[in-house]
């Protein structure tokens, strides 16, 4: 729509080869030991940005097989363990991580204004533990793939001819760095914020990276304890989760939801967190109301622990017990849409203007708006006997748990690749982008409603050829959103060597991130950082704030 | 009205007692839900247009949201999922405990398979027969993995869980057949485990209580072979599948994965069945379940009397069939086996 200018309002001051912790030093030694949370950040960024590709290229495998009922590229055995890797891959390897440790790691230190995180030192050794538990995942993969599903459910997982031990040890492993880096963010937002810099004037991001990291040290162990125990079952039959040998199996369901609802948190709450900055930059506006977003971030973090009964619904659990995971789970949709509400508020009587991360936005907000809400329906008792484990499930939580998190991993890129990078990306680019991101996305889940209302169970490879219309729609679309993803990181890699110099601020924004040049120098700041005015101050022009 | 919705939402028809209950909160659910939604987006869209920015550097003021409303937004829509939590939960409450008077029927879960237990001592594999008008209660477990009973028609699932028993039920409407699917992963022929449930008019119920039983034993062994799951993995006209084909495999030699090579004699393909994984055919997965227990007597004299007919049987021509190899390069490649006599089951 509007398409207003809204580059440089702070005077170019640019002393040509400015230090910046990108040219403080330039060996594979200085980026493979360094400390620097900001360059630590670009490793993880990277690493990510590969797992995305393998867990996207398993998606288009299994999208293609799909074309056709019965066998098309690949046979069963193959078509399940992709779908299990493609799971794994995106989950552990892409989504927990993506958000907080690339852009949290960036900029959790610069929005409250320390020259790094808490532990420097725990926050590398966090990112090798990242990478060993990423090989291992590739051995296992290397070693034939695991075939239980993401989920690893009892007793298959412990007979399953596939390659379950590694898997769930990479996975293990991966729950360490999880668990360092969120205690690190916890110690960091407490202990390191600048004089002056209240609690209740910290930018939202940091309050979203303070929440996730509540649940990631929480929850994560339950976790590792459980996937080890797998992993024993299943190499040493120990049978603790297997009937045949005493073991409970809906036990392990427990255990296993217990960690893998709250890690639904722990992929959009940061995701929630990038969006509000976003709105509030590109809206000039503050948040319509900063405390409800802080307590509802901590709202979910807490009672997002007390629902994963939802997920066991026809599981054999109790008319009370999933009653009370019912009602519990309405309550926890409450805190979502309370965001929702001021997130849209927040653009009203603001001054809006549309550039490739309010795209983003925008695709954010209907795909967790509308996800969301299909979240609600199935988290409805009744209702959830019929679409538990169909396409209804899968199309619900790729609205809103991938749909949202990718669109806003999106958004963070754009609205920050100037101040990481130091270049400005190409913004007609990233509206062509956006926009087929959008459209193969919807296009390949929306059908995938339908096709759960119709009875099609997930995870099946063959299918009754009734379905056959929906699915070559969906397939479409999912090679729609491959290309929109290889059109998206193309050009974002030729901007960062060809893009146009980015000045401090290009969006004119009021967050502490953009006080500080782009890149940032070394210790993040030139001077000691005064954070005098709040984050979201639009009521003045930005050279008074940044006085 | 409902048939309309029916299509729109692309559900199956409604088939038993309580289907369209659950679907009259399916409308409402979504209806609000998809409207709710619907208006929140309209709403970003239109700030999005009414508060464009004018000029580069705008100001703006500074307003918060007012505790009334956030007060009042969030109560209203608090209420409204606290309906649909009422409504769903006493549904939910009701689909769980079974009426005193419905008729018992036992579900075993099994790779690949659904077998029914009737009362009468008569047991199916694949189909349930059922009379329509009356209250049928599934006591249901699983012998080796989850599976999960899910009939669409009906708006019912229930998980089966070996070593539990658990109980669900349903009141057919209209006669007819209905799919079964297993919902829950279960395995490599996870979207095989489909079945029947055959709703009988109460005059041809029954007569279906007397049904008879005929046929020599290798057409019965091939009905046994596609009742009890075996097809789903062996072919019967030389292909190799999941499993070997059945297809000239009598008395023929077979090369198993330790190198050692036997005569697949009728003593090879009992054992076979019932202890799959001592002998492995070379390069085929061990993935085969036992069958002890399940495949009574008769039955497994009728298999093998089926696999004897095919002796002889000429081999279809040969395709190449997507093989099963792990995602790395870790098998050898070129081994696969050849589509030809000498194949066995294991």
């Amino acid at each position: 729509m509007t398409t207003v200018d809204i580059a440089v309002p702070v005077p170019a001051r640019r002393p040509t080869p400015r230090e910046s912790y990108l040219n403080v030093a330039h060996t594979v030694k200085s980026w493979a030991l360094t400390t620097d949370h900001k360059r630590i950040g670009i490793l993880y960024l990277v690493t990510t940005v590969f797992a995305m590709a393998l867990g996207g290229v398993f998606a288009l495998v299994l999208r293609t097989e799909h074309l056709s009922p019965g066998p098309t590229i690949v046979d069963a055995y193959t078509y399940n363990r992709l779908f299990t890797m493609h799971g794994i891959v995106m989950v552990w390897l892409f989504m927990i991580p993506s958000i907080p440790t690339a852009f949290g790691n960036f900029l959790l230190p610069i929005m409250i204004g320390a020259k790094d995180v808490a532990f420097p030192r725990l926050n590398l050794l966090s990112y090798y533990i990242y990478l060993l538990g990423s090989i291992w995942v590739l051995i296992a993969l290397w070693a034939g793939g695991c075939d239980t599903g993401w989920t690893f459910y009892t007793p298959y997982s412990d007979h399953s001819p596939s390659a379950v031990v590694p898997t769930v040890f990479g996975i293990f492993i991966l729950g360490w760095s999880t668990i360092i880096t969120g205690v690190n963010f916890i110690v960091t937002t407490h202990t390191m914020r600048a004089k002056g810099l209240g609690w209740f004037r910290m930018p939202l991001f940091v309050w979203a990276m303070y929440g996730v990291s509540i649940i990631q040290t929480l929850a994560t162990p339950v976790l590792a304890i459980s996937l080890l125990v797998v992993g024993i079952d299943h190499w040493f039959d120990w049978g603790l989760f297997d009937p045949a040998r005493g073991g409970d199996p809906v036990l392990y369901q427990h255990l296993f939801w217990f960690y893998s609802h709250p890690a639904v948190y722990i992929m959009i709450l940061p995701a929630m967190g990038v969006i509000i900055e976003v709105v509030c930059t590109f809206s000039h506006k503050n948040p319509a109301s900063y405390k409800a977003i802080a307590y509802s971030t901590l709202g979910i973090a807490f009672v997002g622990f007390a629902t994963w009964g939802h997920h066991m619904f026809v599981a054999g659990i109790s008319v009370f017990d999933a009653a009370a995971f019912g009602v519990l789970s309405m309550l926890v949709a409450i805190f979502s849409a309370i965001k929702v509400f001021t997130w849209v508020l927040t653009m009203r009587r603001g001054s809006v203007v549309v550039t490739t991360p309010m795209l983003y936005f925008f695709a954010f907000l209907f795909l967790f708006v509308f996800g969301g809400m299909t979240g609600v329906a199935v988290a409805t008792q009744s209702l959830d006997v019929h679409w538990h484990d169909t396409y209804f499930v899968v199309a619900h939580f790729h609205f809103i748990m991938v749909g949202s998190t990718m669109t806003a991993w999106l958004a963070a890129l754009h609205y920050w690749f100037p101040k990481i990078t130091g270049r400005m990306y190409p913004e007609r680019m990233g509206y062509v982008g956006a926009t087929l991101v959008f459209s193969g996305f919807f296009m390949t889940f929306f059908p995938q409603f339908l096709l759960g209302n119709a009875g099609m169970p997930r995870r099946y490879y063959d299918y009754d050829p009734q379905f056959q219309p929906l699915h070559v729609v969906s397939t479409v679309g999912a090679w729609i959103l491959g290309a929109a993803m290889i059109w998206t990181l193309t050009y974002l890699l030729v901007a960062l060597f060809r893009g146009e110099r980015a000045p401090a601020n290009p969006w004119d924004s009021r967050s502490y991130e953009w006080l500080t040049p782009s890149p940032p120098p070394k210790h993040n700041f030139v001077r000691e950082p005064v954070f005098a005015r709040d984050p979201y101050d639009y009521t003045v022009p930005a050279e008074e704030v940044h006085a | 009205m409902n048939d309309l919705l029916l299509k729109i939402l692309d559900l199956p028809p409604q088939a038993s007692t309580y289907a369209f209950d659950v679907d009259l909160l399916h409308y409402f659910v979504i209806g609000t839900t998809m409207l709710g939604a619907t208006f929140v987006f309209l709403l970003a869209l239109w700030f999005l247009f009414m508060h464009r920015r004018r000029f580069p550097g705008e100001t703006t003021q500074r307003l918060q949201t007012s505790v009334p409303a956030e007060i009042l937004i969030i109560g209203g829509i608090l209420s409204l999922f606290l309906l649909f939590w009422v409504v769903g939960a006493s549904e939910y409450a009701h689909i769980q405990h079974p009426p005193d008077d419905a008729m018992p029927v036992y579900v075993t879960g099994k790779q690949w398979m659904w077998k029914f237990a009737y009362q009468d001592g008569r047991s199916d594999i694949d189909v349930l027969t059922v009379p329509v008008h009356r209250p049928v209660k599934l006591v249901m477990t699983s012998r080796d993995v989850i599976h999960s009973f899910y009939v669409p028609a009906f708006r019912m699932k229930q998980d089966v869980v070996p070593g539990r028993y658990y109980t669900a039920w349903f009141e057919a409407q209209q006669t007819g057949e209905f799919d079964i699917d297993c919902a829950e992963y279960c395995g490599v022929s996870h979207s095989r485990m489909l079945a029947k449930v055959r709703v009988l008019s109460q005059p041809d119920y029954a007569r279906w209580l007397e049904r008879p039983q005929t046929g020599d034993l290798a057409a019965r062994g091939r009905d046994i072979a596609a009742k009890r799951g075996c097809l789903s993995c062996h072919t019967l006209d030389g292909q190799p599948h999941i499993g070997p084909s059945f297809a000239g495999l009598y008395d023929a030699p077979v090369r198993l994965s330790d190198g050692t090579i036997v005569t697949a004699d009728v003593a090879y393909l009992t054992r076979s069945m019932m202890d799959p994984q001592v002998q492995i055919v070379d390069s085929y997965k061990p993935v085969m379940p036992t069958y002890r227990g399940i495949l009574e007597e008769p039955e497994v004299a009728a298999l093998v009397e089926l696999i004897v007919s095919l002796k002889d049987q000429p081999i279809a021509p040969s395709v190449v069939l997507p093989r099963t190899q792990p995602l790395g390069s870790a098998q050898r490649l070129g081994e696969g086996p050849q589509p030809s006599a000498g194949e066995q089951p294991r």
